[in-house]
């Protein structure tokens, strides 16, 4: 019993990873159409941010929650303009390229700037340490990155169903057409969403900061685990990206916990299942895909 | 925009992208053959090895800078006695790939002339190598890999194996703490190739000093989630768990295991395999505490800090031993070939064969004839606390020497017939 507490506890925090960094994924889907493949690089950047800011300007965890993802929505903003806008009238492959040739750039601009054997990262003495849980000591880190991860998602759900700002870009997620005959302007909001969404993964790279290592190819599996996310909740579903980020951090620790060699096939093999039994993924809007 | 087409291409993209990240090749090397003094007029030595991946901190190109240290020394050694003025040094990039490090190493002994080749980190690769070195009949000291083979069942004439290997840790690591009163182990590996060879090498050394392994715990690699896996291992309440862990996975996993909590329950960690650079880029705080066993240590004695003064100077950052090592290697050919007179394989062979060295990073050395083991006294260390470093890069104590016959597999169990 305490073991599966533990377990899940340690699943819960990967999964928060996932999620934010699917929601970012999932809202640039759903109003650009692009499967951004730079996300793992853009949380990498989010970490590699965090660990430069702590040793340049001592900038302490706390502040570079909210800095960081500030920056990388100004980056993520630029990227759209410069890059991604140009292509975007044209087939999704092309910007599934693009965002792929962008990440073995970062990737290896981060490389040549700082090595290859990741940086150090120290946080705050007051995110040290466990707490008693029923007997047993759960890392408060841990218990963190879980609450700000669903502070967060619980924010971007209430933005997207209570504000104006939402309602249109939910609108023009589900119905781009509609919404542009109706008189919004879409393509108003295309900018600020990838750059969002991107603010979303930096997000979660700063989080990762202080418990993963953190190198230049640390998004690089990270990417893929994420495709398998928004498969599984449904791509461009904002709550499929949460519900699927959590179900696959769970997936993982307990994969990892009673089927060691299995952990992360599992995951695809979930994948599978849900494509199997609704190709639409577990939140996925059959008339969307169908 | 075309939504519901787009959707289901990119849905089709994401998920075949999941799943296709796989790889192979093959390649084919042929003989050839080389004759007279030096082929060229002069000596070529190539370094292999990875130059933009997961151990370009470890080895990388800055053992070509390494290698060259060795070219200068040994010609302000013998000035107008050396037999060659003539020496190069020349590099490539096999990225941790056996095939492309088989066909750079066919490519480097025969378009670029190279005469020896040095390195090749990665088992896999290292292997390939030793087969293109046969084959070729060209020199080939492995500085970087682990594999036990590379000098066992796999081992021939043109082939040398330096600095470290598998047993050679799980002896130092293992049989010393398991001597020490840690008897109770629970091992965590990646599952490739030299996961699963550290784990047999680890588990008969700490069977050996009369400890047992409790359990083995098999890891997909590359990973970066190792929470439950130390949660597993530490709920058998082991008094230490190893970790066969390199690179960024060991970082990830001595993170996750300073947050799982098990330090204060007095479940130590014991690393198998660990670089300085390593503890460079995660800070001696993260390691404090760990044992592992060492090849060579820049900050030893005088003469190992000399020359690590030295290299400081052209790189900026304290050498790991394997940049230690590809100097000693580079200088130690340069010898043979100066007392052989030519650059001839088999002649310099020869001259390798069961010499006795002593040089900045071989301490008791002798290049065993029978194998082709470079052995060499090799340390048992401890990650200093952060309050007992006295500069950049000081952070070890080194608190064992393991002598150099018995550092290394006996050549007796070495399965080697060349």
């Amino acid at each position: 019993m305490n073991a599966v507490l533990q377990y899940t506890v340690q699943g819960l925090a990967a999964g928060s990873f996932y999620a934010l960094a699917a929601l970012g994924l999932a809202v640039i889907f759903g109003v650009l159409g692009v499967v951004n493949f730079a996300h793992g690089a853009f949380y990498m950047l989010g970490a590699v941010a965090a660990a430069v800011l702590l040793d340049t300007v001592g900038m302490s965890l706390w502040l570079a929650l909210i800095v960081v993802p500030v920056l990388m929505l100004v980056f993520g903003m630029l990227v759209e303009r410069l890059l991604v806008r140009w292509l975007l009238p044209l087939d999704p492959l092309y910007n599934l390229l693009l965002t792929f040739g962008l990440t073995l750039l970062l990737v290896d601009l981060v490389k040549r700037r700082y090595g290859v054997s990741g940086l150090p990262y120290d946080r705050p003495d007051a995110l040290d340490g466990r707490v008693q849980v029923a007997g047993i000591g759960l890392p408060v880190y841990q218990l963190f990155v879980i609450g700000v991860a669903l502070l967060v998602c619980l924010g971007v759900w209430l933005l997207m169903t209570r504000t104006r700002v939402g309602m249109i870009v939910r609108a023009a997620t589900e119905r781009p057409e509609l919404a542009g005959a109706l008189g919004i302007n879409v393509g108003r909001w295309v900018t600020p969403v990838f750059g969002f969404g991107v603010a979303l993964a930096g997000l979660a790279g700063v989080l990762a900061a202080p418990f993963r290592a953190i190198t230049a190819e640390m998004g690089s599996d990270f990417i893929i685990i994420l495709f398998a996310v928004v498969v599984i909740g449904g791509l461009g579903s904002i709550v499929g990206a949460v519900v699927g980020g959590f179900l696959v951090g769970l997936v993982e620790a307990f994969g990892q916990a009673y089927a060691p060699t299995f952990a992360q096939v599992l995951i695809f093999v979930l994948m599978a299942v849900v494509v199997l039994a609704r190709p639409a993924g577990l939140f996925g809007r059959e008339e969307a895909t169908a | 925009m075309n939504k519901p087409r787009n959707a289901r291409a990119a849905a089709l993209i994401a998920g075949l992208t999941a799943g296709a990240l796989v790889t192979a090749a093959c390649g084919a090397g042929g003989p050839s053959a080389s004759g007279g003094d030096f082929t060229d007029d002069k000596v070529v030595l190539a370094l292999l090895n990875d130059a933009s991946g997961v151990y370009k901190d470890v080895s990388g190109p800055n053992s070509k800078i390494a290698i060259q240290m060795a070219i200068d020394d040994y010609k302000e050694k013998y000035g107008d006695e050396a037999v060659v003025d003539d020496i190069e040094v020349t590099s490539a990039d096999h990225q941790n790939e056996p095939d492309i490090a088989n066909t750079k190493a066919q490519e480097l002994y025969d378009r670029e002339g190279a005469d020896i080749i040095l390195d090749v980190p990665t088992s896999s690769a290292a292997l390939a190598v030793a087969t293109q070195a046969k084959n070729k009949k060209k020199l080939y000291m492995n500085i970087g890999a682990g594999t036990t083979e590379l000098t066992g069942a796999q081992c021939n004439k043109y082939t040398f194996h330096y600095a470290y290997d598998t047993w050679m840790l799980a002896n130092g690591t293992g049989t010393v703490v398991t001597e020490e009163g840690d008897k109770n182990w629970q091992l965590i590996y990646p599952d490739y190739a030299f996961g699963q060879d550290m784990v047999k090498s680890f588990t008969g050394a700490i069977e050996a000093g009369g400890g047992k392994v409790g359990g083995t715990i098999a890891t997909p690699f590359p990973n970066d989630n190792f929470a439950t896996y130390i949660t597993k291992a530490g709920a058998a309440k082991p008094q230490v768990i190893g970790t066969m862990h390199a690179g960024g996975d060991l970082i990830n996993l001595v993170k996750q295991y300073n947050e799982s909590g098990l330090k204060d329950q007095g479940i130590s960690l014991a690393v198998g395999l660990m670089f300085i650079s390593d503890i460079h880029s995660l800070g001696v705080e993260a390691f404090e505490g760990t044992i592992f066993t060492d090849a060579w240590y820049w900050n030893f004695d005088d003469k190992s800090r000399e020359w690590a003064d030295r290299y400081m100077e052209e790189t900026g950052d304290r050498p790991t031993y394997a940049h230690a090592g590809n100097y000693s290697a580079a200088l130690q050919y340069l010898e043979a070939v100066q007392a052989a007179g030519t650059d001839d394989a088999d002649k310099v062979v020869e001259e390798l064969e069961g010499k006795k060295v002593d040089d900045m990073f071989l301490r008791n050395g002798e290049i065993r004839a029978e194998d082709h083991r470079v052995i060499h006294d090799v340390y048992l260390a401890r990650v200093k606390g952060p309050a007992d470093v006295e500069e950049d890069w000081d952070y070890e104590e080194i608190i064992k020497t393991i002598p150099a016959e018995k550092a290394f597999r006996p050549a007796a169990e070495s399965g080697c017939s060349m």
